[in-house]
């Protein structure tokens, strides 16, 4: 039965090669332009620790000054260092790190390569276990690595095969602004995008190529790189960042049950009423306390250009669609005489709803197909772009799976509407007619 | 034309036309407002920035190490670039116009204020105005013994001595309407931060601020302080033009020369600067573009295809018409009347649909009001492209011999 409807199908359908042709076309622009910007979003909004960040927090409080307060005012997203150091130092929480971005001169101990800028993180040692960050190599550091400013280092497997080639590093040295760094650890394979837990770097594709001690950092006034936002007076003088009121830091938890995360709340809470009745906080407490996808969504990490583009695209494709409606019904309802001639002959109006359907059936796949290499063409292009987000765009099995069955439905139910129009002929108007 | 045939021809065609109006409306509202981004997109990357951008190159260094001396070595760097043929002028800035980071700080004109009046940039360095090339309206350039260190500056507000910090400063004019609209805003009092004096002597023109253009793209003012290579974003040259890819070359032999202990962050002109600033938002005019195109091409195509098989349906009533002393032309008027019917529809439909849809853009991307002028572009588009469209098939049924008439199908 099927093998005959698809026979009569594919009959039909080299009947008006051209206008077969354009419903294809049509369906498979549609489909490519909506799945290449779709992947793009689905890429871009993914989780960056799958299974971890749902017991990942980011804590905010204000310390700010009453100038531009409102009452619902958000609190800012970084704390100074004053009430970033308190915060990890209290240990409320299962795991938390500090840290920031920044820049660091860096000498490999081979005369081969000239000294470049590495770009750094500046955090604190629960970072790596946080984040359950794998290492090829050695381990993270300690606290007390933390607590003494030792000088050592954690490197990424791409700087371990530049600098190393790829061979167990762990114990060497390297020279970051002139001081000797012993290599403690290099990393595995870790790419988390977004790039969530430092987007000041950018949002995605940002990897950094030294892990350095917060501490070590401030002790040797690297260069930190990022927002600084001051208050009052302060100039924002970069070698005094500990004690003049700016909010420059980024603090991340780990709590693992809803107890846990309430108990953090009020601490915070706590810890701003401490701080307002002492005077050092000036505005009224103001806590929130975002787990990490939450956290993502709120600093609106997605691209709006990326989004909008869906909608453009989703918009090309309600087009595309609506333009292969009118072409089916139009297609039917010409054969009209033959559908009436079938019907007379015996034909239910079942089978010919089947038949009809088959055919919009056989332009959904061929549209599919079409829209899949348009969209893998699509994606291709996007790698071109410049933008940071470009080289992520791949195709993953969910998403291709995503783009056949759009298609598919999508054509089957232009197709629906015009199959049930013209089946509900009547065969005898039809004979007479002819 | 009496359009009325044509009505009760589409009467019986309700469902098929009702598709064609729909995706009609659809392509334009989308194209309405595709267009308008478009031109949101050029606005911006045509932003006008008030320097002399095509006779600047930058040079951005860091240090390996600790440098204890770095303002003399800055001092000495730019003693020995002002040295290299071409130079007209030299400067270490705190922030590059189209360059990535920037200082920006909350300006008012009471010292009552609970909000500040407008949020500006701060660009730091000495000439900055003579090497950036900014036209003064009024008012005038810093005097040498003004320029203060930006560590000493750092000092004094350590120790809260606000009468060891520089008072002049150099406002835009943007920032002088907004705080002064209508005021001569020369020796005028504003303040900055907690709470520091600063007094305008002069009047920029134009001073496009480095990013951050939300804030309001013109907001700059400029203070008289110097800083040390190591504070400062980099080394900003001017020079003639055609001079810039051999000043550029020169001057960083010259760096290299006095310390080669630093590496290069960065270097090029002013020029790529503003390219690169503004790829994102060329490519997304690229892609609105196509997408116009596209959807124009796919609506024209579907026209194409539904008008062909009208004409080949009414094959036999227009042999008809023809016997019965229709001519050519009244055929081919009855399919181009009939497509501008269904065009001028749609477009109706459009029309709110694209005011909806800027409605959704205004909410969701902050983007302003689509200005009237768009709708009726939109609407020639679509009408050229359906009149395009139909022409092919509407010649077709023209060509229909009278004699087909006689014939049975």
């Amino acid at each position: 039965m099927l093998a005959y409807y698809l026979d009569l199908a594919v009959h039909s359908l080299k009947r008006h090669r051209m206008l077969t042709a354009l419903m294809v076309l049509a369906i498979a622009l549609g489909i490519g332009a909506s799945m290449t910007t779709l992947t793009v979003l689905h890429v871009l909004s993914g989780d960056p620790l799958p299974g971890r960040s749902g017991s990942i927090y980011y804590p905010q409080i204000d310390p700010q000054d009453m100038k531009d307060y409102t009452p619902s005012v958000e609190p800012p997203a970084q704390l100074t260092w004053t009430d970033g150091m308190y915060l990890l130092h209290s240990k409320r929480a299962t795991r938390q790190a500090l840290m920031t971005g920044g820049m660091v001169p860096l000498q490999p101990a081979q005369s081969s390569f000239d000294p470049f800028h590495a770009s750094a993180l500046y955090t604190t040692a629960d970072f790596f276990p946080m984040f359950a960050v794998p290492f090829e190599y050695g381990s993270g550091w300690g606290a007390a690595e933390d607590d003494s400013k030792a000088r050592v280092v954690v490197i990424t497997s791409q700087l371990n095969d530049k600098l190393f080639g790829g061979r167990n590093s762990v114990g060497q040295i390297v020279r970051l602004q002139e001081k000797d760094f012993r290599i403690v650890g290099v990393l595995g394979d870790w790419h988390p995008n977004p790039h969530f837990y430092e987007w000041y770097m950018g949002s995605y594709a940002s990897d950094e190529d030294v892990y350095v001690p917060l501490t070590t950092s401030r002790d040797l006034l690297m260069e930190h790189d990022g927002s600084v936002d001051c208050w009052g007076n302060t100039g924002g003088d970069p070698s005094r960042l500990e004690t003049i009121n700016c909010m420059w830091l980024q603090f991340w938890v780990q709590l693992d049950s809803p107890a846990s995360v309430s108990a953090y709340k009020d601490f915070l809470l706590h810890y701003s009423q401490d701080q307002h009745a002492s005077g050092r906080f000036v505005r009224p407490p103001n806590v929130r306390l975002r787990n990490m996808m939450q956290w993502l969504d709120y600093i609106k990490v997605v691209p709006s250009d990326a989004v909008l583009q869906t909608w453009l695209a989703l918009g090309f494709l309600a087009v595309c669609l609506i333009n292969t409606v009118g072409l089916m019904l139009a297609k039917f309802m010409r054969r009209a005489g033959e559908l009436g001639v079938r019907r007379a002959l015996g034909a239910s109006q079942r089978a010919l709803f089947g038949q009809l359907l088959m055919e919009s059936g056989v332009i959904g796949v061929a549209g599919g197909l079409g829209g899949l290499l348009l969209a893998l063409f699509g994606l291709w292009l996007v790698r071109q772009q410049p933008a940071d987000y470009a080289k992520l765009a791949h195709m993953d099995t969910t998403m291709l799976l995503a783009t056949f069955a759009l298609a598919v439905s999508a054509s089957l139910l232009a197709g629906l509407l015009p199959a049930w129009r013209a089946c509900r002929v009547a065969p005898a108007l039809q004979l007479k007619a002819n | 034309m009496d359009i009325r045939p044509i009505l009760s021809t589409l009467r019986r065609h309700k469902f098929t036309a009702c598709l064609l109006i729909l995706e009609i409306a659809l392509t334009c509202a989308i194209i309405c407002n595709a267009i308008f981004l478009i031109g949101q997109r050029l606005d911006r990357m045509n932003i006008s920035s008030g320097i002399a951008e095509h006779e600047l190159v930058y040079i951005q260094l860091a240090y390996i190490g600790e440098r204890p001396d770095a303002m003399a070595r800055t001092a000495a760097d730019l003693a020995a670039l002002r040295e290299i043929a071409g130079v007209r002028a030299v400067t270490m800035t705190n922030q590059i116009p189209f360059g990535g980071s920037s200082s920006n700080m909350g300006v008012r004109t009471d010292l009552a204020q609970q909000k500040d009046t407008i949020n500006a940039s701060q660009y730091l360095g000495e000439n900055v105005p003579s090497t950036l090339g900014i036209q003064l309206e009024v008012g005038r350039d810093f005097r040498p013994e003004e320029y203060r260190d930006l560590t000493d500056v750092y000092a004094a507000l350590g120790k809260g001595d606000m009468n060891a910090l520089p008072k002049p400063a150099l406002i835009s004019r943007a920032v002088a309407d907004q705080l002064w609209p209508g005021q001569d805003p020369l020796g005028k009092q504003m303040y900055v931060g907690g709470g520091i004096p600063l007094t305008v002597i002069g009047v920029m023109a134009q001073l496009i601020r480095p990013n951050q253009f939300g804030d309001g793209a013109q907001y700059s003012v400029i203070n008289p302080i110097r800083l040390s290579m190591s504070q400062g974003a980099g080394y900003v040259i001017r020079c003639a033009p055609q001079d810039r890819e051999q000043v550029l070359k020169l001057a960083l032999a010259k760096l290299k020369t006095l310390d080669p202990n630093r590496i290069v962050l960065g270097k090029g002109t002013l020029d790529q600067l503003r390219r690169d600033y503004f790829q994102n938002d060329r490519a997304m005019a690229g892609i609105l573009v196509g997408v116009c195109l596209a959807l124009l091409i796919v609506t024209a195509l579907g026209i194409v295809g539904l008008a062909s098989f009208w004409v080949a349906q009414r094959n036999r009533s227009i042999g008809v018409r023809r016997a019965l002393g229709a001519t050519r032309g009244n055929i081919l008027h009855y399919f181009q009347t009939e497509n501008f019917l269904l065009t001028t529809i749609g477009i109706a439909i459009g029309m709110v649909l694209a005011y909806g849809i800027n409605l959704f853009l205004i909410v969701h991307y902050e983007l302003p009001r689509m200005p009237g002028f768009y709708f009726p572009v939109g609407a020639a588009l679509l009408w050229v492209i359906g009149q395009c469209a139909v022409l092919g098939p509407a010649l077709r049924a023209a060509a229909v011999p009278p004699v087909v008439a006689t014939r049975s199908v």
